[in-house]
């Protein structure tokens, strides 16, 4: 019982309140809470986890002495991550932020031995009375950039360095597709699989391939600035991934998709301490803010801006959707006729390509 | 460019971290040592390089300073193995870790910050011929300089008599004792030297190759050398054979999958490097009769100086 | 004037000495470090040592992540006595997985008996089989076995990922990489209630011990140590190389591939893209630092699965990045075989003599 307490007094600050608070008889709404985040990769790497890391910055700046935050990064996924989450439940974290979705069985594992612990697992499915789930539409950012690369490819050939064939990175790709052909029928999308969320050199290397075989457009569902910089050097033009990577590539960058986390960790935390959290299954995208569009690059002309953030405000309208009939297949049939579009629940299994793709 | 132009330059680049970091390995391993940590030595070569190049603006500053981080682990290395005769797989071993774990945390403050790339030959008449200008005159001083070590390095140790001195402490040692050679400083200046090496792949990386600084960049890049230094069974001008198959079927299979030629999952081709190795180096045992294929007799064992 | 001496034989006192020294070097040396990125060190070195063994919990996870570089590590070990470099452990692991897990998927909905018995021999068989691959190639066209178990170590892992992401998918799992749970007649068993500990831990010990028996009492242990010291006279005594390479491959790839079984039916229940944070190559560690010996491999086995908890914990508990855990775990161990030399040598102080060399 009294375990936590000794590492809490050893811990900064608040030695007081540490050593009152017995498990079980917390009030409500609480003066301070502790926060976990739990990282599949290194914040370091520019991409993925540093933008969630990013969102927890954002949570100590906003709350200041409500919270106290702790990260443990570079996470594998599988028996480590239940020790990991686990530890973070048991040291006296209020509510903990699993970022991966190989975390979820761990996370629903661990929940069941805390059930005054509230978890929240990114990309995930399963949920529990203190489980939530949260995920984001990046593919409505791929709309956004499917549409400018529609209107500035010359050569119509545009390279897609992903990552797994998880739903996620799918729907990513057939959005691009589905945005670009409207502009640009017989738009070709080559996929590239590196098998790797992060490997520079691999993520560099698929970039000069398929700028080799004509592309002069790339976009990538992988996590560093490598395909930019490639592209950048080439002379051909891109898109930023999950951060704004205008800095790798101030030329080549035509705009990037951001991931926000903040807004929503702040949301969650602040709901912790004011003990109205509930558990939920969200997928907030460009409407909430949790996906944004960074400012577009030089190469991206008046109109083209203009028309994209039609697009923008049309997805946030709803008047817009990235999968609206009709959707034809790799082979050609028709999967989604005029007048309908895909449900979420769809989206979320998507295993087959739309016309145009190449992977 | 024309695409096969193209690709035979990537397939250049590609290849030469590996030769860069397997010659020095070669060499520490003709001497007798064999050192596993090849790729702690690379991240902290990548990270210094990065780091000093950025502060001061020069790259021939950041690739002297990788150099010396190589060396400076290839030091600790050689006082663990040499000097107190730990047992070196495990010490290398030891050095990955920690060679990662050091680079992850200097470099911490490095990230997200691009640096230029290491400027590229640039001779006016030749650079610009259609094929052969970039395939031999367009690259950075590191691609020549791995090319230029293979050749010094097979003539040091098949020419000149400090090589032959070199061999015999990996073959050898307590005869090279009793000749009166110095085997522990050869063996130590031969494990530096493979640190400067593998300091210079990992500049190459962060440099050139992907000019940024991440953790842990180098990917497995160290490991795949110490193979190549095997393949090569221990001679140098195999390393560049090894070193361009290993980095060529890498970014061919990229290539097969841009023109959508193999409808196979794309774990299967990319399995294709690993067992190209596998598959040249059986047919190149198969082929060679009985010859002998060893390591340095010594390799991996401390060496005594008896009483 | 010191002058280096080998020992006649090992020093009992230092065997038993060296680890606490070298502990108590890392110690101060850690502490330093902590010290100097301005955490707290007595914080910081609780975290690492004394945390991850101070509840029933943490000492299960000490024994369950053990466990498979208790079996790993006493294979190996076999192997590096008779100069035969097994580094593809980690390939032999998976393939075990992938063999006792297929074995599971097939028969998910069958409850019954026979279920796991048959896991284990597939994945023994599995494991022994990709261990072969070197073996034949080393014992008929000498063939480097470092080179071959390392390249297909990379084939091992993408094969299991081809299988996760392709037909062993689950059909229910919205198309994510991972196969269907495993049923409950092919999970293992558990130990300890309130940790995660299961019957691996007691078979890798059961391992352990007969390593030792055999090692120490019979004939072929005994011809495993001359093979690897001279093999000439191994060959006049009629000990067979062929044989030997042949035999510890076999062992190391059969225990590696139990120990992929022990944890897709264990702690992931499922078989997932990853399967091992890299158990293979740290049992190498493993199996140098217990000095080949089964029972050294067994008490290295702990410290080794302590660093990487503690490491954990660290983050946790003092807020020290991932890195900086790397950094100490390589001390601990730099330290662990520095202090090994003065179980093999002594210092002698030598009178200066006049006329004659210097040292």
């Amino acid at each position: 019982m009294t375990l936590k307490t000794t590492r809490r007094t050893l811990l900064a600050g608040a030695a007081a309140t540490g050593a009152l608070a017995l498990p079980g008889s917390r009030l409500l709404a609480a003066e301070q809470v502790k926060a976990g985040w739990v990282y599949v990769g290194p914040i370091g790497d520019h991409g993925w986890t540093y933008t969630h890391d990013q969102g927890r910055l954002d949570v100590e700046k906003a709350l200041g002495d409500k919270v106290v935050t702790t990260y443990v990064e570079n996470v594998a996924e599988g028996p480590d991550a239940e020790r990991v989450i686990r530890q973070l439940a048991a040291s006296g974290n209020d509510i903990i932020f699993a970022t991966s979705f190989g975390f979820m069985n761990p996370v629903i594992r661990v929940a069941k031995q805390f059930p005054k612990v509230k978890f929240e697992h990114a990309t995930g499915y399963k949920t529990a009375p203190n489980v939530a789930v949260y995920n984001a539409r990046f593919h409505e950012g791929r709309t956004v950039i499917g549409t400018i690369a529609g209107r500035l490819s010359k050569s119509g050939i545009v390279g897609y360095i992903a990552s797994f064939p998880i739903p996620e990175v799918v729907m990513g790709i057939n959005a691009f597709t589905l945005a670009m052909r409207k502009r640009r029928p017989d738009a070709q999308i080559k996929v590239v699989w590196v098998n790797s969320w992060y490997d520079p050199g691999k993520e560099a290397d698929a970039a000069k391939a398929l700028i080799d075989q004509g592309a002069d457009i790339i976009t990538q569902h992988t996590d560093s600035p490598a395909p930019l910089q490639v592209a950048e050097e080439r002379g051909v033009s891109g898109f930023g991934q999950a951060s704004d990577m205008r800095k790798f590539a101030p030329n080549a960058q035509l705009t990037a998709i951001v991931d926000h986390w903040g807004p929503y960790y702040v949301e969650r935390v602040k709901a912790v301490l004011e003990g109205t959290w509930k558990s939920h299954i969200i997928w907030h995208g460009l409407k909430e803010g949790m996906v944004q569009i960074a400012p577009y690059g030089p190469r991206v002309p008046e109109e083209v801006r203009a028309e994209a953030d039609a697009v923008k405000q049309g997805i946030i309208d709803g008047t817009l959707h990235p999968f609206a009939g009709p959707i034809r297949d790799q082979a050609g049939e028709l999967r989604v006729p005029e007048g309908q579009s895909l449900s979420d629940e769809e989206l979320l299994k998507m295993d087959w390509y739309v016309e145009g793709v190449q992977a | 460019m024309d695409p096969i132009v193209a690709t035979t330059v990537s397939v250049i680049s590609a290849a030469t971290p590996l030769l860069l970091a397997a010659n020095g390995e070669l060499v520490a391993e003709k001497a007798g040592v064999l050192n596993l940590g090849v790729e702690g030595m690379m991240l902290v070569g990548a990270v210094s390089g990065f780091a000093v190049t950025l502060i001061t603006g020069s790259a021939t500053l950041g690739i002297l300073a990788a150099a010396s981080a190589g060396a400076l682990l290839a030091l600790l290395f050689g006082l663990l193995t040499l000097g107190l005769m730990a047992n070196q797989v495990a010490t290398g071993l030891a050095l990955t870790i920690f060679g990662v774990g050091v680079s992850s945390l200097v470099g911490a403050g490095f990230v997200g910050t691009p640096v230029e790339r290491l400027p590229r030959l640039d001779i006016p008449g030749l650079s610009d011929l259609p094929v052969l200008g970039p395939l031999l005159f367009g690259h950075d001083a590191l691609v020549y300089l791995s090319v230029a070590m293979v050749a010094l390095t097979a003539w040091f140790l098949g020419r000149t008599r400090a090589g032959m001195i070199l061999r015999a402490c990996g073959e050898n040692d307590e005869a090279a004792h009793a000749l009166g050679y110095p085997v522990i400083a050869v063996r130590f200046a031969a494990v530096l030297f493979g640190g400067v090496m593998s300091g210079l792949a990992g500049a190459f990386l962060s440099l050139s190759y992907t000019p940024m600084w991440v953790e842990a960049m180098t990917a497995g890049r160290g490991w795949i050398a110490l193979a190549l230094v095997v393949f090569a069974a221990w001679r140098p001008w195999r390393l560049l054979i090894g070193a361009y198959l290993f980095g060529g079927v890498t970014i061919l299979q990229l290539h097969a999958q841009g023109l959508g030629l193999f409808a196979v999952p794309s774990q299967v081709l990319s399995m294709l490097p690993y067992l190209a190795t596998i598959l040249v180096l059986t047919l190149i045992a198969a082929g060679s009769g009985r010859r002998r294929l060893d390591a340095p007799a010594c390799l991996g064992r401390p060496f005594r100086p008896p009483a | 004037m010191l002058r280096i001496e080998a020992r006649p034989e090992p020093s009992r006192r230092m065997l038993l000495a060296t680890p606490f020294l070298a502990v108590l070097l890392t110690v101060v040396s850690g502490a330093l470090l902590f010290a100097l990125l301005g955490r707290d060190p007595l914080v910081s070195l609780h975290a690492f040592f004394v945390t991850p063994v101070s509840s029933l919990y943490g000492l299960g996870e000490l024994g369950l992540k053990a466990t498979p570089l208790i079996l790993i590590g006493i294979g190996l070990a076999a192997g590096f006595r008779a100069n035969v470099w097994n580094i593809g452990a980690e390939g032999q692991l998976v393939l075990g997985a992938v063999c006792g897990g297929g074995v599971a998927l097939w028969f998910w909905e069958v409850d019954a008996p026979w279920v796991f018995p048959l896991m284990v021999v597939a994945a023994v068989a599995g494991g022994m089989a990709w261990a072969a691959i070197p073996a034949f190639l080393k014992t008929r066209l000498e063939v480097n076995e470092i080179l071959v178990s390392l390249m297909l170590t990379y084939v091992a892992v993408l094969l299991l990922s081809a299988l996760v992401y392709g037909p062993w998918k689950d059909p229910e799992g919205f198309n994510f990489p991972q196969s269907r749970m495993f049923g409950e007649a092919a999970l293992m068993p558990p130990v300890v209630e309130g940790t995660r500990l299961h019957a691996g831990i007691l078979v890798a010990l059961a391992v352990a011990l007969a390593a030792w028996l055999w090692q120490a009492r019979t004939l072929s242990g005994f011809a495993l140590k001359v093979v690897g010291l001279a093999p000439a006279a191994a060959r006049f005594a009629g000990f067979e190389r062929r044989r030997t390479v042949w035999l510890t491959l076999l062992l190391g790839g059969g225990l590696a591939g139990l120990a992929g079984l022990f944890e897709v039916a264990g702690p992931i229940g499922q078989l997932v893209p990853q399967v091992s944070p890299g158990y293979g190559f740290t049992a190498i560690i493993v199996a140098f630092l217990g000095r080949l010996h089964p029972v050294g491999v067994v008490l290295a086995a702990l410290l080794v699965a302590l660093s990487y908890i503690g490491g954990e914990t660290a983050q946790i508990e003092a807020g020290l990045p991932q890195a900086v855990t790397g950094v100490f775990q390589g001390m601990l161990l730099f330290f662990l075989l520095a202090t090994d030399f003065l179980i093999r040598y002594r210092l002698r102080p030598v009178a200066r003599r006049r006329g004659a060399e210097g040292g």
